[in-house]
């Protein structure tokens, strides 16, 4: 009887194998962009205004996303950081979960956790409508908020 | 003339000293947990760790089980946690280790420990035999296949393991999850992935890109400060991780 070998090179087929390459390489690239993106954020925020950190109100908020540029700005800081920092966590808890069902369950939280916060967020982003607040016209000129 | 008899006595007088040994004992016929027991031993300026524990096991405590073979760095067989950092015990000189406090020798670590020092190798090697560490040629050899030294060289670094596992056991994505290939498994793939004469790369490539492959190392470097053959295992997962970026070798 002919005894088989199996084919040392034969090639493997699994299921989401690229996932941990795809995660990697997500890791990298959002790294690098949040480094400027939080450096300018910093910089807008708390170094180049005149009154520094003190300058950050409601006005000075609705002031920036009055703006398409800070919207998608202030949107890529919160998808990349999110995405980033869970990812991170996930790759935390799989190293030191010991048990499936618990390991599992804190993936699926944290998830949870961050897609509803970038939810939230993005919402808050793109439908921010500055004189729902009553107290805005303390801050904001009348011409503002008329009509 | 006297003089010089008396000069060549005192060269050939080697002084000795006497060490602390804590050594991690752990019989699993009578110990539930293992347990730290200290040894006083009388050692020389050229003894290495090794030398101590042969010395406890002849002299002191013949049940003291601990693994070697060629005893001069090359077998990989006696590698150990000597105070707090692993080493092969037979490369490691006691008078330059910080000789007033005592010695602490565990086995490495994220691996069974089977009796004293000793652990269960068998994970280890699995790993090892996962990334197919033999040449995978097609065709059929009639004669030896030639290398440039250009090639040669540029796994040179990797050839050089001894499969002794410090580097695996000292690295803390190994300890908390024993699913991961580990550092010598990569470093091994590394010597064939990036051998000219093999063709099964891709084959390693697509094995080590796996959710336990090289995607798991958080580049701590431990594996690299722990390597007793001073292989820059580190850099070697990162090549490994570029190669599985573009495909191939």
């Amino acid at each position: 009887m002919a005894i088989v070998i199996e084919q040392p090179d034969a090639p493997r087929s699994r299921k989401g194998a690229q996932w941990e390459k795809r995660a990697w390489i997500f890791m990298r690239i959002s790294g690098v962009i949040l480094i400027f993106l939080i450096i300018g954020h910093l910089l807008v925020n708390l170094v180049l205004p005149e009154r520094g950190v003190k300058a950050i109100d409601f006005a000075f908020v609705a002031g920036k996303w009055a703006s398409p540029f800070w919207q998608v700005y202030d949107g890529l800081i919160l998808w990349l950081a999110l995405i980033h920092g869970t990812n991170g966590m996930r790759t935390l808890v799989n190293d030191y979960s010991e048990r499936e069902w618990l390991r599992k369950a804190l993936n699926v939280t944290l998830w949870v956790v961050a897609a509803a916060l970038i939810l939230l967020g993005t919402l808050v982003i793109t439908t921010f409508d500055p004189c729902i607040d009553p107290n805005v016209h303390n801050y904001l000129p009348d011409l503002v908020c008329k009509g | 003339m006297s003089t010089a008899v008396e000069s060549v006595k005192e060269i050939a007088v080697v002084p000795s000293f006497t060490v602390t040994l804590f050594v991690r004992r752990f019989d699993p016929e009578k110990d539930e947990e293992p347990k730290w027991q200290d040894f006083d031993v009388t050692v020389f300026g050229t003894d290495r760790v090794l030398d101590a524990l042969h010395k406890i096991k002849w002299e002191v405590d013949g049940s003291l089980t601990f693994r070697r073979s060629c005893a001069h760095g090359v077998c990989g067989s006696d590698a150990m946690r000597i105070n707090g950092r692993n080493r092969l015990a037979c490369k490691t000189l006691i008078k330059d280790l910080d000789i007033s406090q005592p010695i602490y020798v565990e086995p490495i670590k994220g691996l069974k420990v089977e009796k004293d020092l000793v652990v269960d190798m068998n994970p280890f090697y699995q790993a090892y035999r996962d990334v197919k560490p033999f040449l995978i040629a097609s065709d059929t050899p009639t004669a030896e296949r030639i290398q440039s030294p250009e090639d040669r060289a540029r796994f040179e670094d990797t050839t050089k393991c001894i499969l002794c596992a410090a580097c695996t056991t000292s690295c803390p994505v190994f300890w908390t999850d024993n699913q991961y290939f580990g550092p010598a498994a990569i470093v091994n793939a590394h010597r064939f992935i990036f051998d000219s004469r093999d063709e099964a790369a891709e084959v390693r490539l697509d094995i080590l890109n796996d959710k336990e492959g090289v995607w798991r190392c958080r580049t701590t470097f431990n594996c690299t400060e722990a390597c007793p053959r001073g292989i820059e295992v580190t850099k070697a997962i990162a090549e490994v991780k570029q190669a599985v970026l573009r495909g191939r070798r």
